[in-house]
């Protein structure tokens, strides 16, 4: 049975004259051991995807479509319940350790604060059961009596990993885990993620803005934009050969280490993504595609097939599959 | 830059109106600034006014009008006072008193706070220190205690309570002004002025000054308040000037006729009632002023 | 935001053990830079007390004689005994000693020490001061945190809008107030409470006094509270819609705790911190309005003693309760600074 099964997931924010619609859409699923990466810019709506899983969202934020964690309905799931499968059966590593822990608590207190919530071990073996945590990320035990302010970034992010493997779920959601790292500590905790999630099978979603993380660390890679997956299929291969021009410019946009021919080969794109309560006519892309027709205008692609279980929503994919 | 002076002036101007119109509008989004602007408004053309429906006579000790301590009747809708006159020609009255001591201390005390903090901002170094120095410690003293002592030493008159008002109130002014300024210096085109010559005076009137205004201004609205209840706590206290007639004088007089405890609350709740109305109304602008300027406190009010 | 690693740990190596922490220095010079500064500001206050009365109009001499037959010797002789014959630097000099051995000097309107005078009435004032505001830094924190964690609803607005007027009513004349409706027998409930001083005449002593006391406690603080409290809570309001934003408030949610326990749990604390400062710096004010409540209600305390010294002018009292009230504002400060790196580790290292 998947872990994660998401359906048509739509997200709009009330604002003033009307709603913003962050995601529009979305679907994926994810099988229990395996790691599934979402790729973007700012703005395109993978953290609101990531916020959403588990009902996180503000109030002004208003979700249709489905969510099944482990068969359960989330968005239709009651308080309690709710509060229950919260990070036992599905946990969050945020980025920005700074602020994503609490400055005046100790960290071995926050670690131990959903154990004792949701029961994952009696009371008295919390000290242990903290300490042990900490020693799986890579950390001295001691450390559960420091503050947030006394580690460094690297080190407040293996906390982070270590709080969200507690209550032992079955499903890890990164938020941006690496950014603001060093690359040297990019790559530390990158490996650590790997370890401890492919051991123990847990089902992990990786968001990053940072692609060539994503390539490195998940088996499949989805790409969004203006809140919608414009392409989706195993890692390696959306890396190397991106069906959608964004895709292609994303991968584009990080040179490949001894190709010297992609050190000099034009990058980035022009413009901005799109304003969410303001999107363009047709396909959300065409504004900054390089190689966007007159028919972009008009038609609003979904996702077409490609071989090798793979998918864009370019038309320009479904013409040449068509073929 | 080739353009005329005439016309960059104009650009200046029209460039000043949009941003007038620009934080009219924003302070117009909030309705409690709004109601206390016009409360202001009301009682400051009340307070103007006064002399022209309300004769002198019916204020004079002597030559009272009514019968003491008489409640709230057809002739004088808020009863008189120990003297007979009427209550609601006192309050009336009062306002000119304490809206003129309310604005003049404030006034003493921003422009004290301005120039310290401005000066303490942009020279740094040994004068700020002491500057700093200096506003701490005032910072330290109980401010009506303070208060109280000055207008006990100097002899009694309105001017008294201004000063005594204005020298204890500068320090909180000083300290944010000076904030605004070491922000204000901080920005690039401060440096480029000084690169082309401009020296202190110019840099600190022309340049400083006018962007630490809107700090100023909030902080003014908010100190008249309190400038205003304060003149109330000591003209109750007897430390204002004998025959001025003001709400806390009249409330003074009120205690000292026994009105307290025979219960004339004609005599006791109307003057308490305009200072705390007057004192509400400029709080509410000054909020709605700190709003405009800082928007980010407008989304949590 | 660059990795930089704090002392004892070397990636990817694990963590060294923690060295020896040379904080003890650190928190010892940290103290000492404290307390000499609150000295010297004691110094300056001392300064100030003796000058500021000495321009006060009126002969002393004369005051106190006032209605009395006396002598132009015996006029002089009241003089030199309270050295006010002396040139003004010598009677600095004796001041400052004095000060120096808590020796207060000698009142003239009641011809005792007042330190004596003092010691008898500091505790009426540390009862008002001290209950009012513990009530109304309860009543704040509370009410502040509640309008801010339902900011925009009905309940917020109403409170925030009853702080605000609070803020803005005089509180003499809300203690007037309270005394015309609760007290005097001729409001809506009479005599409910007495009008003013501390104590009945006519109590038993032991729990007696204490109920008697109490009773006549009630509308001081109750004045009090009601004019104090609003600061609080604007500004406990205020730290709680600072902290509301946070991300770490969004981590707690996501552990699955209670809306009620983010609120208490996380950002509480963190909110706590601006506003236990702020509230400690604010003590000046109390004392303000100390004196004035004491007037109002007659109640027997340092306040209404200073008010009344003033007109004397009793110097020596006056100025040595100047000094007292200052100095109570600066050790507030001290405990403020020494206390908030108990409460922020942020700040410890």
């Amino acid at each position: 049975m998947t872990l994660l099964e998401v359906e048509d997931l739509t997200v709009s924010y009330r604002i003033a004259g009307g709603e913003a619609p962050a995601v529009r859409g979305v679907s994926f699923s994810l099988a229990p051991g395996s790691k599934l990466g979402v790729a973007g810019e700012s703005g395109c709506g993978k953290s609101t995807v990531a916020l959403a899983l588990l009902r996180l969202l503000p109030k002004t934020a208003r979700i249709g479509g489905s969510i099944r964690v482990d068969g359960e309905d989330v968005i239709g799931m009651r308080w309690g319940r709710l509060r229950a499968v919260r990070w036992a059966g599905a946990s969050i590593v945020f980025q920005g350790a700074m602020h994503s822990l609490n400055a005046v608590r100790r960290v071995g207190d926050q670690i131990a604060e959903p154990i004792l919530l949701h029961g994952t071990a009696p009371r008295s073996e919390v000290p242990e059961r903290v300490g042990t945590l900490l020693e799986r990320v890579g950390l001295p035990r001691w450390r559960s009596r420091s503050y947030p302010h006394e580690l460094s970034g690297g080190q407040r992010q293996r906390v982070m990993i270590a709080m969200a493997l507690a209550c032992e779920p079955k499903l890890i959601v990164a938020d941006e885990p690496t950014t603001a790292l060093d690359v040297m500590i990019q790559a530390q905790i990158l490996r650590l993620i790997d370890e401890l999630v492919g051991g123990q099978g847990i089902g992990m979603l990786m968001i990053s803005h940072d692609l060539a993380v994503l390539a490195d660390t998940c088996d499949r890679l989805a790409v969004m934009y203006a809140g919608r997956i414009v392409e989706e299929g195993p890692a390696a291969a959306v890396v190397a050969d991106a069906r959608h021009p964004y895709g292609a410019a994303l991968s584009a946009a990080f040179p490949k280490i001894g190709d010297p021919a992609s050190r000099r080969a034009p990058r980035g794109l022009p413009g901005d993504p799109p304003d969410p309560a303001d999107l363009p006519q047709g396909c959300s892309f065409r504004p900054r595609c390089p190689v966007a027709e007159e028919r972009c205008a008009e038609v609003d692609p979904v996702l077409y097939p490609v071989p090798g279980g793979r998918s864009a929503a370019c038309v320009k994919v479904r013409a040449e599959e068509a073929v | 830059m080739s353009a005329p002076a005439a016309s960059r002036r104009a650009v200046v101007r029209a460039r000043r109106r949009a941003a007038l119109q620009k934080y009219a509008r924003s302070y117009a989004e909030n309705r409690a600034g709004l109601f206390g602007l016009a409360a202001l408004v009301l009682a400051v053309l009340v307070a103007v006014a006064a002399p022209l429906f309300i004769p002198a006579e019916a204020l004079s000790v002597t030559g009272a009008p009514g019968e003491r301590f008489e409640p709230p009747g057809a002739q004088f809708p808020l009863g008189t006072d120990t003297y007979g006159r009427s209550v609601l020609d006192l309050v009336i009255w009062g306002a000119r008193i304490s809206l003129t001591v309310g604005f003049l201390a404030a006034f003493v005390s921003v422009a004290l706070g301005t120039v310290i903090g401005v000066i303490a901002g942009h020279f740094g170094g040994l004068a700020s220190n002491v500057l700093m120095r200096i506003t701490d410690w005032f910072l330290v003293l109980p401010a009506l205690v303070m208060a109280i002592a000055l207008a006990a030493v100097l002899e009694r008159s309105t001017l008294t309570i201004i000063i005594a008002i204005g020298v204890t109130s500068w320090p909180s002014t000083a300290r944010i002004v000076r904030a605004q300024t070491l922000s204000v210096e901080a920005r690039p085109y401060i440096e480029r002025a000084r690169a082309l010559g401009g020296g202190h005076l110019h840099v600190m009137l022309r340049h400083v000054l006018p962007n630490v205004m809107p700090v100023v201004i909030a902080q003014t609205t908010l100190l008249v308040a309190e400038a205003i209840v304060m003149e109330s706590t000591l003209s109750f206290l007897g430390l204002g000037s004998p025959g001025a007639i003001s709400w806390g004088g009249i409330l003074q007089d009120a205690r000292n006729a026994g009105a307290i405890s025979s219960g004339m609350w004609w005599y006791m709740v109307p003057p308490g009632l305009a200072i705390a109305l007057v004192a509400l109304s400029f709080t509410l602008c000054g909020r709605a002023l700190e709003g405009v300027f800082n928007p980010r406190l407008r989304e949590r009010r | 935001m660059t990795d930089t690693p704090t002392a004892g740990a070397a990636p990817p190596a694990p963590d060294a053990a923690p060295g020896a922490r040379p904080r003890a220095g650190r928190v010892l010079r940290y103290l000492g830079g404290r307390l000499l500064t609150a000295a010297v500001s004691l110094a300056a206050v001392m300064v100030t007390s003796f000058f500021l009365f000495r321009i006060l109009p009126g002969d002393p001499v004369a005051a106190m004689t006032e209605g009395r037959e006396v002598s132009v010797e015996q006029m002089e002789a009241l003089r030199r005994e309270f050295g006010l014959d002396q040139p003004l630097w010598r009677q600095f000099l004796d001041y400052c000693a004095g000060m120096l051995r808590l020796d207060l000097g000698v009142s003239y309107e009641f011809h005792r020490p007042v330190a004596e005078l003092v010691a008898e009435r500091i505790g009426p004032t540390v009862l008002l001061a001290g209950t009012g505001t513990l009530i109304a830094a309860a009543l704040g924190l509370v009410l502040g945190t509640r309008a801010a964690w339902r900011r925009g609803s009905l309940g917020d607005r109403v409170n925030s809008s009853v702080a605000l007027l609070l803020w803005s009513v005089p509180s003499f004349w809300l203690g007037l107030l309270l005394i015309v409706v609760l007290a005097s027998g001729t409001g809506w409930l009479p005599g409910l409470f007495p009008t003013s001083g501390m104590m009945s005449a006519d109590t038993a002593g032991g729990l007696d006094t204490a109920i008697d006391v109490a009773h006549h406690m009630v509308l001081p603080v109750a004045t009090m509270v009601a004019v104090v409290y609003a600061q609080y809570l604007m500004i406990m309001r205020s730290s709680v819609l600072d902290e509301m934003g946070s991300d770490y408030l969004t981590t707690a949610r996501a552990k699955g705790l209670r809306d009620d326990l983010v609120l208490r749990r996380h950002a509480v604390p963190n909110a706590l911190l601006p506003t236990v400062t702020l509230i400690f710096l604010n003590l000046g004010r109390v004392f303000g309005g100390v004196i004035l409540i004491e007037t109002v209600f007659a109640w027997p305390g340092l306040g209404s003693l200073f008010y009344s010294g003033l007109k004397v002018p009793d110097l020596p009292l006056v100025q040595a309760l100047f000094v007292i009230f200052a100095s109570a504002v600066i050790i507030m400060n001290l405990l403020a600074d020494l206390v908030y790196p108990l409460l922020d580790p942020r700040v410890r290292t």
